[in-house]
């Protein structure tokens, strides 16, 4: 679908000659907000996860395969890349639940007063990272 | 559709700087957006220099200065110098605000100035509104009512119905923040932004008005209203301290408890 805006870049200049007007600058000039970050964080945390469902559907097929097959994943999964590629995915589960606990609390009317969105957003960075660390923490000593 | 670079034409270039006049103690810089129809080049920054000792203390006042001063062609849109008219509405060290109600000491080091973002630029910080203009007019944003008012008298309100409309009647339709959501930057071509969907509210809100499910009507499709996605920038930059996401968030609500 063609944009309707495009039509305002076309202005004519003093001597009524067509030219076209520029873009404002924006991403180039905005200074970031920890809101803005945490919201765009939500949408790639987001597309993260779901890659992330990938590798667990590798994992249940190749149980389902073979032995070899599994042991593969496995070896895989307990590399040191694999042990990376994990705990982004469990980071990116904790950062995208407590956000997604925010926009369930902003769809049911809180949250929005008092600019209380400033502390929500270190509260949803600060409650991914400790609990993804923790949940590692407490698997590592029990595995 | 999201497009994060900037066209071709609209890449900033390095422009002029206007050294401050010899003698001045308390010197600050502005680099300032600029751009003519008439000379056929790219926008560019300009610096000016500023002595903060003969100069007010607001963004709007080094403006006139510099217009006065340094540079008569440049072009920026102001009225009232007190925040009440929405003219000077710019992007001022990364942020959306009023020229007039930005001290220039809140700013740390050079003051960046640029227009209004992802909007047309007609002349250096003055953005094209049109579109803008045309979405407030689509909202229909007057008082509707089939009733006849009582004869010889005004439609009344209770207290409590009149305080429905605080913190939405003061708007001055500057439009910082609707420039200043990344939603309405890359889908403002429908998506309405937080500037006319808080008006939208603000006569959905009115207990005088009785066109609301009329007007609920309208705004439930996917882009006009639900292209929100509280980013929260709106809330942030409002030069007035309104808070656009809430209302936003009340028409969203108001969509639901009438289909529940």
């Amino acid at each position: 679908m063609k944009d309707v805006r495009d039509a305002l870049y076309v202005a004519r200049n003093t001597e009524g000659k067509l030219v076209r007007r520029p873009m404002s600058p924006h991403l180039q000039v905005w200074r970031w907000t920890p809101a803005m970050a945490v919201s765009i964080m939500h949408r790639v945390t987001g597309v993260g996860l779901a890659i992330g469902t990938l590798l667990m559907t590798w994992w249940l097929v190749a149980a389902a395969t073979s032995e070899q097959a599994f042991a593969n994943v496995q070896w895989f999964l307990g590399s040191v890349l694999g042990i990376f590629v994990l705990f982004c995915w469990t980071l990116a589960l904790m950062l995208h639940f407590f956000s997604g606990l925010r926009h369930l609390a902003w769809d049911a009317g809180w949250g929005f007063e008092n600019r209380a969105y400033r502390t929500t957003s270190w509260f949803v960075i600060g409650a991914g990272i400790v609990t993804a660390l923790l949940i590692w923490i407490v698997g590592l000593a029990v595995w | 559709m999201a497009e994060f670079q900037l066209p071709r034409n609209s890449r900033i270039g390095t422009g002029k700087t206007y050294k401050a006049p010899a003698g001045a103690k308390r010197v600050r810089a502005f680099n300032i957006y600029r751009w003519s129809p008439d000379d056929g080049q790219n926008p560019r920054m300009d610096t000016f220099e500023v002595d903060l000792d003969a100069c007010g203390p607001m963004v709007l006042d080094a403006l006139i200065k510099i217009k006065n001063e340094i540079d008569p062609t440049l072009t920026f849109r102001r009225s009232c110098r007190e925040g009440i008219c929405g003219s000077c509405a710019m992007n001022i060290d990364g942020s959306n605000t009023l020229a007039c109600l930005k001290p220039i000491d809140e700013v740390k080091g050079a003051v960046r100035i640029n227009p209004l973002p992802h909007m047309p630029v007609v002349k250096d910080l003055v953005p094209d509104l049109t579109q803008i203009y045309a979405q407030y007019r689509s909202i229909e944003p007057w008082l509707q009512a089939d009733s006849p008012p009582p004869p010889d008298a005004e439609r009344l309100q209770s207290k409590e119905e009149r305080a429905q409309l605080d913190g939405l009647w003061e708007c001055i339709l500057c439009f910082c923040c609707s420039t200043a959501c990344p939603s309405y930057w890359w889908n403002g071509d429908r998506y309405l932004g937080p500037a006319v969907l808080l008006q939208a509210y603000r006569w959905i809100a009115d207990s005088r008005d009785e066109r609301t499910g009329e007007r609920l009507d309208a705004l439930e499709d996917p882009f006009k209203l639900y292209r929100c996605h509280t980013i929260m920038n709106c809330t942030d930059v409002c030069p007035k301290g309104l808070n656009p996401a809430k209302a936003i968030g009340a028409i969203k609500q108001l969509m639901v408890e009438r289909v529940a």
